[in-house]
């Protein structure tokens, strides 16, 4: 059965016209639903590192919004200076898409966790207590074996500990580097000690089992099987806390409570 | 149900198994079974767009103009992926996170295309619609299997509940890490295929049987 | 520079070969293995339809499809249309498929014939896909795109070729009737992936 040309031509465009309306409109019907997702889970991990929520909680909806905003406050601050760049809104300063355009970033100075390029502004979080900061929630990320790997870091008020890490998204196998999601593993994190006495970033996730926090500070254990996926852990860690990342920050941060 | 319809829908579990039998759709098959969860969710949205997919190209089958027919085919099959893509991704959003790419890869899951070449293109829609579940239901119940021994094996987990308590939870079970890589699902398969075809020795080759993909001038090009 | 196009290369050749180490392709893989020779053509098929689908389809996202890249349309908001992604790749993966079935048609008919059905099965061939999907999500540039595509498919002609030597030399071996063909096919695919993970450990 051969269909003339001009049939064709019609089946095809009526293929297409059916066929999108269907694509877009589950697109355009979902997108308020997916886009409510993703902001609840970025909002539930970073609860998890401010320790607002405790590990394996399943919160509703409502609970995290509302536990969120009364506690937790975002601040724009520039990577460079490490100065708060009050002038941006952290309502709808968008980190990701900073770093992509070149208006905005620059390309990251070679680094073993592979970040390829730096925004300008970075998007962190403050847990106060009235006008105190109790925790810093920072943004980190770096390449493990097959991913970038995306998550937060919490420090304590004095930036002697860390109180948690987690990771809100990753490719990595599922079973091995994927454990970083084991919370197992992330409950060996609270109490660690970032930084040496001259405040050069330290942490290191290491190949075996490392000691408790009071004897071991500096070390963490490792995922089995994952090698590279830990060692990214560890390149991206020391990356962010130190001079190419939040260094500046965290420099301007110590000085302004005269901590040395 | 007629017996012509029962053999439809039932064949493709054992005699005819889209994966074991019929080597189509295995690249999914073996990156996703690292877990239970992630493997029933795969399996859903495969049964959802093998049926849409199948159904509608029956439907249009005899108005379809032969030379526009795999782009066709494509375009429904991948408007269908997109849809699913867009339902996980607003209603299980943390499963959606794992499945990444491999959503968008039920496009080229040569069962889908397979079949609705096969099957669909020939046949009314009822029968498309039994022969879809059917297949979709062989491919899941591998995936199903191969995930159940990746999953309990390789975590001491099912379903993210612990069955064997694993040493670093403080239990006694050491998971087996091998079940967690991808290439023990290659060999999962290969056994599974071993069982089946242990069980029906009709299935049994001499010469790896591609009859159903080729045309008949082709297969003597096999040898 | 050309250390990391290089390393990009060799990564993708070996560390992450997307038949062994993803599993893409698997279909025409287990099928069109049997013999070296037309391996060797369907995998030269792969890198020709990956060297040119990957790079192209990075510019069909760079310029059309990430959310943000349609600013230059100068609408407000920037419209987003990301979703359309699958169908846009799938589209320019099919076109240059039927291109080069046109082309190893016309240059090079025994190959042709030899291939039969699984040519224009190089479309559906979830490699293909799966390369631009994984460009799209590492957002890779034009360079990096074509030092990737060209790698994927090096990689995955490289598995064919070698599970096709090994099946070949098979099929004088004392294999149990069960898992003759497919079965033991499967099991060799298992180990030879099993040994490609040495490469993971490669730190470029």
């Amino acid at each position: 059965m051969q269909a003339s040309p001009l049939r064709t031509i019609l089946f095809a465009g009526a293929v297409c016209v059916v066929c999108s309306i269907f694509v877009a409109s589950s697109a355009v019907a979902l997108k308020d639903r997916q886009e409510e997702n993703r902001l609840l889970d970025l909002r539930s991990k970073v609860l998890l590192v401010a320790d607002l929520a405790a590990p394996g909680e399943k919160l509703e909806r409502d609970r995290i919004n509302q536990l969120f905003e009364n506690n937790l406050t975002a601040r724009v601050i520039n990577l460079e200076t490490g100065e708060y760049a009050d002038d941006i809104d952290p309502v709808v300063f968008d980190q990701r898409a900073a770093t992509q355009d070149p208006a905005r970033s620059e390309i990251a100075p070679a680094n073993p966790a592979k970040v390829s390029r730096l925004p300008d502004n970075a998007l962190i979080y403050q847990l106060l207590d009235g006008d105190r900061v109790e925790r810093l929630i920072l943004p980190v990320q770096g390449y493990g074996l097959w991913s970038t790997l995306y998550g937060f870091v919490g420090l304590s008020s004095d930036l002697e500990t860390i109180t948690g890490i987690t990771f809100y998204e990753h490719g990595e196998t599922a079973g091995l580097g994927g454990e970083v999601d084991n919370l197992n593993w992330q409950a060996l994190w609270p109490g660690r000690r970032a930084f040496d006495d001259q405040w050069v970033p330290q942490i290191e996730v290491i190949k075996g089992v490392a000691g408790p926090p009071e004897s071991d500070p500096y070390r963490v254990d490792g995922l089995a099987g994952a090698t590279l996926t830990s060692r990214g852990v560890t390149n991206l860690l020391r990356f962010w806390l130190g001079e190419n990342g939040f260094g500046p920050y965290l420099d301007q941060y110590r000085a302004e409570r005269g901590i040395s | 149900m007629t017996k012509a319809e029962r053999e439809v829908l039932l064949d493709p579990l054992f005699n005819n198994n889209p994966i074991a039998l019929q080597v189509l759709g295995i690249c999914s098959a073996l990156a996703v079974t690292t877990k239970l969860s992630v493997s029933i969710v795969m399996s859903l949205a495969v049964v959802f767009v093998l049926v849409g997919s199948n159904v509608s190209v029956s439907a249009i089958r005899k108005g379809l103009p032969p030379s526009i027919r795999i782009i066709v085919e494509l375009t429904i099959i991948a408007s269908l992926v997109i849809i699913a893509d867009q339902i996980l991704k607003a209603f299980v959003y943390d499963i959606w996170k794992q499945l990444t790419v491999f959503v968008g890869l039920i496009i080229t899951n040569c069962i889908i295309m397979g079949r609705a070449e096969a099957f669909a293109i020939q046949n009314p829609v009822r029968l498309s619609f039994l022969d879809a579940v059917g297949n979709a239901a062989g491919y899941s119940l591998i995936l199903l299997v191969v995930a159940f021994f990746r999953e309990l094996f390789g975590t001491g987990q099912l379903l993210g509940f612990t069955v064997l308590k694993a040493t670093k939870d403080g239990g006694w079970y050491e998971p087996n890490g091998m079940m967690v890589l991808s290439p023990a699902a290659f060999l999962l398969i290969g056994l599974f295929i071993w069982v089946v075809r242990w069980k029906k020795p009709d299935q049994i080759e001499d010469e790896f049987h591609l009859g159903h993909l080729l045309e008949p001038h082709e297969v003597s090009l096999l040898r | 520079m050309v250390q990391h196009y290089l390393s990009l290369l060799t990564t993708a050749i070996f560390v992450e070969n997307l038949a062994l180490a993803f599993f893409l392709g698997m279909c025409s893989f287990l099928a069109v293995s049997r013999k070296v020779d037309t391996a060797i053509g369907l995998g030269f098929a792969v890198i020709f339809v990956l060297g040119i689908t990957v790079p192209l389809n990075q510019l069909i996202n760079q310029t059309l499809l990430k959310p943000g890249s349609l600013a230059w349309l100068g609408l407000d908001p920037v419209p987003d249309v990301s979703f359309l992604t699958y169908l846009f790749m799938i589209g320019t993966i099919a076109a240059t498929v039927q291109l080069v079935e046109m082309a190893v048609d016309k240059y090079a008919p025994k190959l042709y014939n030899a291939l039969g059905v699984f040519l224009p099965l190089i479309a559906v061939n979830c490699a293909i896909l799966g390369a631009a999907l994984f460009m799209v999500n590492r957002d890779y540039t034009f360079g990096e795109a074509t030092a990737y595509g060209l790698g994927s498919g090096i990689g995955w002609a490289l598995a064919i070729i070698g599970l096709a030597a090994v099946r070949e030399r098979i099929r004088y071996s004392n294999v149990p009737a069960p898992l003759r063909g497919l079965g033991i096919t499967f099991i060799v695919v298992g180990l030879m992936s099993l040994g490609f993970m040495a490469f993971s450990g490669i730190q470029l």
